[in-house]
């Protein structure tokens, strides 16, 4: 068992938000095929959402793009899905929120908080939805008042996920961990598009998105590494991760664990096969615990 | 995989509201029903059967079907798969039945035809609501025997597919393949788990996709959670058991939708 922020954890992979997340037959799959140590709902928001319109997520020869739009069926019609990935799933389950203001973030976790949701992760960080996501998230003071405002209303733990897309991630982080978040999530998707050259047309719907996939690893680790630093309360590394080399890296550059997303695309048992690798890892390193990866290569100068 | 430029070689009008796009180029190792993401650009993607190796066969339904619609020959829309798991294949001297409502005759013409072609028999009941309806009739006829409903009786039996098969011997068959609007895949589901030959069964089921490529969640089913996109769209029938199938969907947003 593995602890964090007070959540007890069967190992340290995580599925991201957004992905396989919409239902909670889906998300208790990827708990019990998967073998995810925890699972965080796709974000759901104060009114339903149809997201923008397709195509919504190619693969590219370096990752992928998507810009999905937020598409939700809203807080009162996700209570039921919750439900049941809190009874079926057997791990944690973590309810990804968004919305446009402290206000609408403290409604929908307020709304969500029947289904007893093992902790919150606010999203201040979609990039390509606006008005809402990496809109508020790149701002500090308003991230510092959306966390303090769902702290205030909860009693389980509350995670911030960061946004890359800004001049400098710790100054979120820090603004994030002010508002007395209990741990931050980084990094979500970087801007970025695709262009189809026999029509001129970009790709997405939305015309543009986040990349996300093995591309954005080495950003990420940077990310985590940097925010390890500036920061007391844990670090949870997101972007890239598709094999258990990925979470080690990203687990000493800070990462308390991980989360997987894209990485689902190849195969859903992705989080057994990472966590038995780190489990091999440390046996063949003869470290006692993986505690010890946690930041270690801030030590080695 | 980016979207490849398809351009549309021939238009067919298979019904007033059916009509099959053939483009360039083909999809030499695509299974019988697997689909494809088709971008008509600027407005949306839809996921489509292929018809054949190189053609979708569409019902002009919503808005980017209705774009697809204005498409002439020349013209051309953004595509990307083949996508998913097909119909399975039988083994020489098995029999087949083939169970096809509307546009679900879409990607079961190419099953029939890939079964004859596998040295298989094979039987199609092949329903509409009239005769005019009626999509690959001569497809199905050229693969085996053919038994036609049509809902207003304007040809074949006056009914549903269900009232065909309601005569017919299914222990005989090896395997059974179903596509068709849900109302009637699950009037079939019905009747072939009374016939107690539902796991010999494999159904093709329509969501609303978004990423279409596993990734996303969008599409899963109930109480499996498995996508339809990547786990399906076709399924065995022992796996709809204690499924939403024909109770309901889930639109763009993730909400429930009554059938």
């Amino acid at each position: 068992m593995y602890t964090l922020t007070g959540l007890k954890l069967k190992n340290p992979t995580i599925l991201a938000a957004g992905v396989l997340g919409t239902t909670g037959a889906s998300l208790c799959r990827v708990a019990r095929e998967g073998g995810a140590g925890a699972v965080v709902t796709k974000s759901i928001g104060p009114t339903p959402k149809t997201g923008h319109s397709n195509p919504s997520m190619v693969k590219l020869d370096c990752g992928f793009l998507n810009a999905m739009g937020l598409p939700n069926p809203s807080y009162p019609s996700f209570l039921q899905e919750l439900e049941i990935a809190k009874k079926d799933s057997g791990v944690p389950v973590i309810a990804s929120i968004f919305g446009g203001s402290p206000a609408e973030f403290k409604e929908v976790a307020e709304g969500l908080l029947p289904g007893k949701p093992d902790a919150f992760e606010l999203n201040v960080s979609c990039p390509h939805a606006e008005g809402y996501g990496a809109a508020v998230g790149s701002n500090p003071c308003l991230v510092e008042a959306i966390t303090a405002a769902v702290k205030d209303i909860v009693s389980v733990p509350v995670w911030v996920k960061l946004t890359p897309n800004v001049s400098d991630i710790t100054c979120i982080g820090n603004a994030a961990e002010s508002g007395g978040a209990d741990a931050v999530v980084a990094i979500n998707t970087l801007k970025g598009m695709a262009i189809d050259i026999e029509s001129g047309y970009p790709i997405l719907g939305n015309r543009s998105g986040g990349l996300s996939g093995k591309a954005v690893k080495p950003v990420a680790v940077k990310c985590v590494y940097d925010l390890y630093t500036a920061l007391e309360i844990p670090v949870i590394g997101v972007g890239g991760v598709s094999s258990w080399q990925d979470a080690v890296e990203m687990m000493m550059a800070g990462a308390a664990a991980v989360q997987v997303g894209s990485a689902v695309y190849d195969r859903l048992d992705i989080f057994s096969e990472i966590s038995t690798g780190i489990e091999a890892f440390l046996q063949r390193k003869g470290y006692s615990d993986v505690k010890e990866l946690i930041g270690l290569s801030h030590e080695m100068v | 995989m980016l979207p490849l430029n398809a351009t549309i070689v021939r238009i067919n009008e298979d019904s007033p509201s059916v009509r099959t796009f053939f483009f360039d180029p083909q999809f030499e190792t695509m299974k019988p029903g697997q689909f494809v993401m088709v971008w008509v650009r600027g407005v949306d993607e839809v996921p489509m059967g292929l018809s054949s190796k190189n053609s979708i066969t569409v019902q002009k339904v919503g808005e980017a079907t209705s774009k697809l619609f204005e498409l002439k020959e020349g013209d051309s829309f953004g595509l990307r798969g083949p996508f998913g798991n097909g119909f399975s294949l039988p083994s020489k001297g098995e029999k087949t039945m083939v169970i096809a409502g509307g546009v679900g005759a879409a990607p079961l013409a190419p099953y029939a035809e890939a079964v004859r072609n596998a040295g298989s028999e094979v039987h199609t009941v092949l329903g509409a609501r009239s005769a005019g309806d009626l999509i690959f009739e001569e497809r199905f006829a050229e693969a085996g025997e053919v038994y036609v409903s049509t809902d207003d009786g304007s040809k074949g039996k006056k009914g549903f597919v269900t009232d065909v098969l309601s005569s017919l011997n299914l222990s005989v068959y090896d395997r059974i393949a179903v596509c068709g609007p849900e109302i009637m895949m699950a009037s079939v589901f019905r009747l072939l788990e009374d016939r107690k030959v539902l796991e010999k069964s494999e159904f093709s089921l329509h969501r609303y996709f978004k990423c279409g490529i596993g990734v996303c969640g969008a599409c899963c089913i109930d109480r499996s959670g498995l996508r339809v996109c990547k786990d399906g769209p076709v399924f065995s029938g022992v796996q709809l058991l204690d499924s939403e199938l024909g109770k309901y969907m889930r639109d763009a947003s993730g909400r429930r939708v009554k059938i």
